[in-house]
């Protein structure tokens, strides 16, 4: 009979890979204080839900100008649909400048109940589903608000308990590892052991740009847009160029937010995802080795 | 590997289905509606604290003029009696002025050009989030609501106008409008006649609109012909405050 003592044990590598304990020496210690997971997931929902709504908003005017005017002749990016002579839509396409790329089915036109119709990005990715301009906007500034609310809270956090100067700011030492952790991220080696227990130098950077650029920005571009907002503070627009440009800058930001998710998760699953999904949930993460050792 | 790849495709489809499912079933439950018309308070009560009652829209100069100022909802009215006004070139039109005032009044298109007029050139900013900057001249609302000498119970202005948004020409779906007395008294709130120089176009509103310049377009009617104060909005057409509003879209066009 099989019992689960005889059952092979798993490679080392996957063992770390998913973030199961070492087999060897190892200890626990807490990774993330009870407020930087609350604020973490709180803003997981928010950022899925704006960009989602995002969308659905874009979809009512699907293109991007620069400057105040929108110059309908001459879009940044369009994203629109063909039709043949009997009015169907056959086609969508892409324009990025003068650029033009067919992506029927995804941008421009996708199915809505199976059939071909013209939308900026397709149903599966708004929210709510069909294109619904009210409620976006509603579900939009909901949870922008919320948004807002918790950053306040986790900047009001990280300076006061030293998160940002201790854990975020980077050293004169990360400066100088930063190449090797290019070349060792780029061989997807990460690192373990006593160095596990601090952000790395990428780590900080990204987490940085995120926090201290992207966030700030997303939020200034979004307030930019509203006409009442901009004759409060008439810098606002004035500094992104114009309500457009914003409007082009606030989209920009939403796919870095995007992109960053998606380099996130790529990271959290390869360097230990159990291990990291635990440590963002109950605060622990496992450390290989004796405690205050060396690697 | 295709097997794979399939697999968390379907994963992924399904989730997302869940997901904007959820989201959807949930824009029309009123319990969760009732909190999204919360935040709506809070980002309107937000808003006139940072920008005040006098806080001025951006304003920009002739070179900034867009080349094409997009025509959006109604591009003609469409109706016999709006033909009829047309044909005569507006003489006859008039706007008038009711509800909780002590001086009800009845201008003419003349009446409205005697009056002492400011010419902004602003950005038109579209809940669809397009923008087109214009030139717009008329007299400030302000001047108009003080001759009308309104009533303390007052609260908010009502836009009534000349284009049908149903076929028929139902009388109930007309294009309304309304804005608080304070944002209706704001130095850039003015009934324009004149666009870019010249007299409003059938598309851009002739020959009145109200341009109110810290708001949405949609807050910005077109064919203005009765304007009314009134002290609540609930009992006018579907309660909501316009007829935008009346579809869902927030009664509050500052964002």
């Amino acid at each position: 009979m099989l019992t689960v003592k005889s059952l092979p044990q798993p490679p080392e590598r996957l063992r770390a890979a998913l973030g199961l304990a070492p087999p060897g020496p190892h200890y626990t210690f807490r990774r993330h204080s009870l407020w930087v997971r609350v604020c973490h997931w709180i803003n997981a929902v928010c950022l899925a839900i704006l960009l989602m709504s995002g969308l659905n908003i874009f979809n009512a005017h699907p293109a991007l100008y620069w400057g105040s005017n929108s110059n309908f002749e001459r879009p940044s990016l369009m994203l629109g649909a063909m039709e043949n002579g009997a009015g169907e839509i056959t086609t969508g396409v892409t324009s990025i400048g003068t650029h033009q790329f067919d992506t029927t089915g995804v941008l421009g036109a996708s199915k809505v109940d199976g059939q071909l119709s013209s939308r900026g990005f397709p149903s599966w990715a708004t929210l709510p589903g069909p294109n619904w301009l009210a409620m976006a906007r509603q579900w939009h500034f909901a949870f922008a608000w919320l948004l807002v609310f918790n950053a306040v809270v986790f900047f009001a956090y990280g300076v006061w308990s030293r998160h940002f100067a201790r854990d975020l700011a980077p050293t004169k030492s990360d400066v100088a590892h930063l190449p090797r952790e290019i070349a060792e991220h780029a061989r997807l080696k990460f690192p373990h052991g006593e160095t596990a227990r601090h952000y790395n130098a990428l780590q900080k950077l990204a987490y940085c740009l995120v926090i201290f650029v992207l966030g700030p920005l997303i939020v200034l571009t979004g307030l930019a847009m509203s006409p009442t907002m901009d004759a409060a503070f008439p810098i606002l627009p004035w500094i992104f160029g114009g309500r457009q440009s914003a409007r082009t800058i606030h989209f920009i930001c939403a796919f870095s937010f995007f992109g960053f998710f998606l380099v996130h998760i790529a990271m959290v699953i390869l360097s230990g995802t159990w291990n990291n999904l635990r440590s963002m949930i109950t605060g622990k993460y496992v450390i290989h080795g004796k405690e205050g050792g060396h690697d | 590997m295709t097997d794979r790849r399939g697999f968390i495709a379907r994963t992924l489809a399904g989730a997302s289905t869940l997901l904007l499912s959820s989201c959807y079933d949930l824009s029309e439950k009123p319990w969760f509606t009732n909190i999204l018309g919360k935040v709506e308070d809070l980002s309107r009560t937000a808003q006139h604290l940072f920008a005040g009652p006098h806080t001025l829209a951006p304003e920009f100069t002739k070179a900034d003029i867009a080349p094409a100022f997009r025509v959006n909802g109604t591009a003609d009215p469409g109706t016999p009696e709006y033909q009829a006004h047309v044909v005569r070139g507006f003489r006859d039109w008039r706007v008038t002025v009711t509800g909780l005032v002590d001086r009800p009044l009845s201008l003419s298109i003349d009446d409205l050009r005697k009056l002492p007029a400011r010419t902004q050139i602003t950005r038109h900013d579209c809940v669809e989030g397009w923008s087109c900057i214009g030139e717009w001249t008329g007299p400030q609302l302000a001047l108009i609501l003080a001759a009308a000498k309104p009533r303390p119970a007052a609260r908010y202005v009502v836009f009534y106008c000349a284009d049908p948004m149903t076929a028929e020409g139902d009388p109930e779906h007309y294009y309304y409008e309304s804005l608080e007395l304070s944002e209706a008294a704001h130095p850039q709130t003015i009934l324009a006649y004149q666009m870019n120089g010249a007299p409003l176009t059938v598309g851009h509103g002739a020959p009145v609109r109200l341009r109110a310049e810290r708001q949405l377009g949609y807050k910005q009617p077109k064919y203005v012909q009765r304007i009314e104060l009134v002290a609540d909005l609930k009992s006018i057409q579907g309660g909501k405050g316009g007829y935008w509003e009346d579809q869902g879209y927030s009664w509050y066009g500052g964002i």
